[in-house]
Order: structure tokens, then C-alpha cells, then sequence
């Protein structure tokens, strides 16, 4: 095609005047690189799935139920919410299949010595580049930061991941105050509210009937929409219900609020780091059971990892050329 | 000493417009096909959940598609395919092997490690 490999002149002869399979040195280099970071990228992956195989639920003997599933871990579109599958992991893959194309393109543009075409292509071979680079950066801050269900601990000591749609919290209102408190009786609070409302959902201060207790010790009334298609995916077994089980519709709803509104901690929001400051593993996660978080921590510091590199990299590739 | 390295791009590998308009031809068709599978997979994806009974079904064809894609990305989008047969090989060969067997003895292991795991 690019007729690399039949038309060598005598230049393009290594110094022991031989080509090693018609190539040119800098060909072969290139496939020695791109042969090791397969090689790479292969330990990582084969290393993951050691370890999903290797864990598996003592009971059943089963590791799909007991780890994270991928269509019920990233479900999630920009700005449109839950609900979507593994769609933006599918359209991801695809832009990166696209600015293949494009480089492809701008290679072929360049054995014509057309350089506006070479310049226009490797534009969009950056875009698409950064595009994905961006899309990784949402996806994974999403997935540590959590959804607006989080995991839920059931009245039988079982805990499930939930899907659905989260009803909007329009506003506290305030029922009671403690001095120092930064309210008033009967004031409405309109700020802050997701982030206050996961905040004392963590802590266990919202109480039966819809009652928060805010960081300063007032108490409010929840004014929430209600939420809708709520599923309760068990993933550690209990008392009562077993890993798999599915729970839906009315009692769905009823027993993930006994739950957040019991006074205490049930609940748990993406994946966290540290608990209580004296861990440095991911103390607990909401996608499945909560002795995932080595894996975990291997994840997010490979993928933090991979984000320095990259950036680095690229960097540094602008710096010198 | 002369540099060997350089040469080629400045050299070889130049070809015509008429020439040119085939390799774009090619270079659509296989993003096309691509797509296609792309779309084939995200479909099954979305209709066919995990556990039921047409899943093993899925996993191993996600596996084929997914060697398919990778297969005329690196031939064609990287040019191996126009490659001699021997560099072809030497690429290709001790890389699968090694893969194969990685993830045969992991997945080995891993089976042994659970029996462990289960039985303290």
C-alpha cells in the first residue's frame, strides 16, 4: 500500500547494508515500542482478571454477583444522567477507533506531500485525542465521586446498589435550632442541598420522616420529588436476602428510605479513600462489596497514573517538536 | 556516520493522487466495517444481560468481534498487512504466545487461589 516494504533504495540499508525484513530501522523500532505496550497493557488486564477469578463469593462460589458489573457501574451519560449502560464506555471506544482513522488519514496525506491535508487531519487526530482524554477524566471522577442513591445497608444487614431515577430535592425547611446555629425557625434553605443531604446521609443525621440535621445542628423538613424505576441490587448478603437478589418497585423504595432515614450510617457514596484518616486503601465503595477496595486502589491509582503520563507525555512531545 | 533512521521519511513512500484516492477508499471502508461492529456489539450489550442464558453466547462473540477490530486496525490503520510476511509473523507470533499463555496460567491460578480463599 504504502509500498514501504517493496521499494527500499539503497539509503534506506542499515549500516551492516542489509534491511531486516525490507523495513527501515525506525519501522522496526516502532514495532518493538508498540509490541511492549501491548505486552503492558496485557499484564495489567490479565492481573485484573486474576483477581476478579481468584475472589469469588465463599457461598456460591460466584464472582459476577459478588463484583461490580460494568452495565450497573457506568450507566451514566454527561448531562443526561443515569440510565444509559455502558453507552459512553461504547462511545468512547469509538472516538478512540475515529482518531486512528484520522491519523491514518493524515499518514496517507503525507506520502501525497500534501500538508495542508497532514496538518488538517492531525488536528482532528489531537481533538479526538483530547476528547477522549476528558471523557476519561468525567468518567472516573463520576465513578469515585458516586451517584445520588449510593449503597444502601438493609434493616437485615444486607447492602444493594441502586438504580433509578433520584427524585430533585427542592429545599430544607427549617423545623429547629440550636444556638450557633446559621438559621432561622421556618427559614427555607435552597442551597447546597445535594451535597448537604449525602453529607448527613453518610453520618446517619437524617431522621424518620425526612428529618436532616445540618452540619450546625439545625433540624429541617426534606422537601424531595418523588424518585421513580427504584431497583435494589444485592450485592453482600444478609440476614434475610442474598447476593443477586432483586428488589423492585414500592418496597424498593420503602426499604432504601427505612434505611436512610434510620438515624444512623447505611448509606455510601462512590468509592472512598480513606476512612477515619488512618487507611490508605479505599475504605468502602458503592458498587459492590466492600472487600473490593484493593482492586479498587489498584484502578484509580493506574488510571491516575495514566492521566500524569499522558499529560506528561504530551507535554513534553509539544516542548520539543 | 551516516543516520539510517531518518531516511525513510524523507525518501521512500511517496505515491500518486490516483494511488492516494484508493488508499482512502480502503481507509473508509475498514472504519465502516468498524463502526459496524462497534454498533453490533453495543446492541447486544444493551438487549442481552449478564446470567442469561444466551450470555456465554455474547461474552465469547464480544471476544471474537473484539479480536476482528483489532485485527484490521493493526493491519490496515497501522500497516502491518503491507508488511512482509516475515515481520508480520515476528510481530504477531510471540506476542500471542505470550498472551495466550499469561492468561491461561492467571486464570489457572486464580481458580487454585479461590479453592484456598473458600477452604480457610
Amino acid at each position: 500500500m504504502s509500498g514501504h516494504a517493496t521499494n527500499l533504495d539503497v539509503k534506506t540499508l542499515w549500516g551492516g547494508k542489509e534491511s531486516p525484513f525490507s523495513t527501515s530501522y525506525g519501522k522496526l523500532m516502532m514495532w518493538f515500542f508498540l509490541v511492549s505496550d501491548a505486552l503492558t497493557f496485557s499484564g495489567l488486564l490479565i492481573a485484573y482478571g486474576f483477581v476478579r477469578a481468584a475472589i469469588t463469593d465463599p457461598t456460591s462460589g460466584v464472582q459476577t454477583e459478588l463484583w461490580p458489573i460494568g452495565e450497573e457501574t457506568f450507566n451514566s451519560l454527561p448531562f443526561l444522567g443515569h440510565g444509559y449502560p455502558l453507552i459512553y464506555v461504547a462511545l468512547m471506544t469509538f472516538i478512540l477507533i475515529v482518531s486512528s482513522v484520522t491519523m491514518v488519514l493524515a499518514v496517507e496525506a503525507g506520502h501525497r506531500m500534501d500538508k495542508k491535508g497532514v496538518v488538517k487531519w492531525m488536528i482532528a487526530t489531537i481533538v479526538g485525542g483530547l476528547f477522549f482524554l476528558f471523557s476519561q477524566v468525567w468518567e472516573w471522577t463520576h465513578f469515585i465521586h458516586g451517584s445520588e442513591f449510593g449503597k444502601i445497608e438493609l434493616s437485615d444487614g444486607s447492602e444493594a446498589i441502586v438504580h433509578g431515577e433520584f427524585g430533585e430535592i427542592k429545599s430544607f425547611r427549617v423545623e429547629s435550632v440550636v444556638p450557633g446555629s446559621h438559621h432561622k425557625k421556618g427559614e427555607v434553605i435552597k442551597d447546597d442541598l445535594m451535597h448537604s443531604f449525602q453529607h448527613a446521609a453518610e453520618n446517619g443525621h437524617i431522621y424518620k420522616g425526612g428529618i436532616i440535621e445540618l452540619h450546625d445542628g439545625t433540624r429541617a423538613k426534606i422537601d424531595k420529588a418523588p424518585d421513580h424505576h427504584v431497583e435494589l441490587i444485592v450485592k453482600k448478603s444478609g440476614g434475610k436476602r442474598k447476593i443477586g437478589d432483586v428488589i423492585e418497585g414500592k418496597e424498593a423504595i420503602d426499604l432504601y428510605y427505612k434505611s436512610l432515614y434510620s438515624g444512623t450510617p447505611k448509606v455510601t457514596y462512590g468509592a472512598k479513600w480513606f476512612e477515619d484518616g488512618d487507611h490508605w486503601l479505599p475504605a468502602k465503595n458503592e458498587y459492590g462489596h466492600n472487600n473490593m477496595h484493593i482492586s479498587f486502589s489498584l484502578l484509580l491509582g493506574f488510571m491516575a497514573f495514566m492521566y500524569f503520563l499522558e499529560l506528561s507525555l504530551t507535554s513534553l512531545f509539544f516542548l520539543v517538536s | 556516520m551516516e543516520r539510517d533512521d531518518i531516511i525513510e521519511y524523507s525518501l521512500d513512500g511517496h505515491h500518486s493522487e490516483e494511488q492516494g484516492k484508493k488508499i482512502r477508499k480502503k481507509i473508509w471502508q475498514v472504519t465502516a466495517l468498524l463502526t459496524l461492529i462497534t454498533i453490533v456489539e453495543v446492541a447486544l450489550g444493551a438487549y442481552i444481560k449478564q446470567g442469561s442464558g444466551a450470555w456465554p453466547f455474547v461474552k465469547w462473540s464480544f471476544i471474537a468481534m473484539t479480536i476482528l477490530k483489532a485485527g484490521y486496525i493493526v493491519a490496515v490503520f497501522m500497516h502491518l498487512g503491507d508488511e512482509k510476511k516475515s515481520l508480520k509473523s515476528f510481530i504477531i507470533i510471540p506476542y500471542a504466545m505470550f498472551a495466550l499463555y499469561l492468561i491461561f496460567i492467571a486464570l489457572w491460578e486464580a481458580f487454585a487461589t479461590s479453592d484456598v480463599l473458600s477452604n480457610l
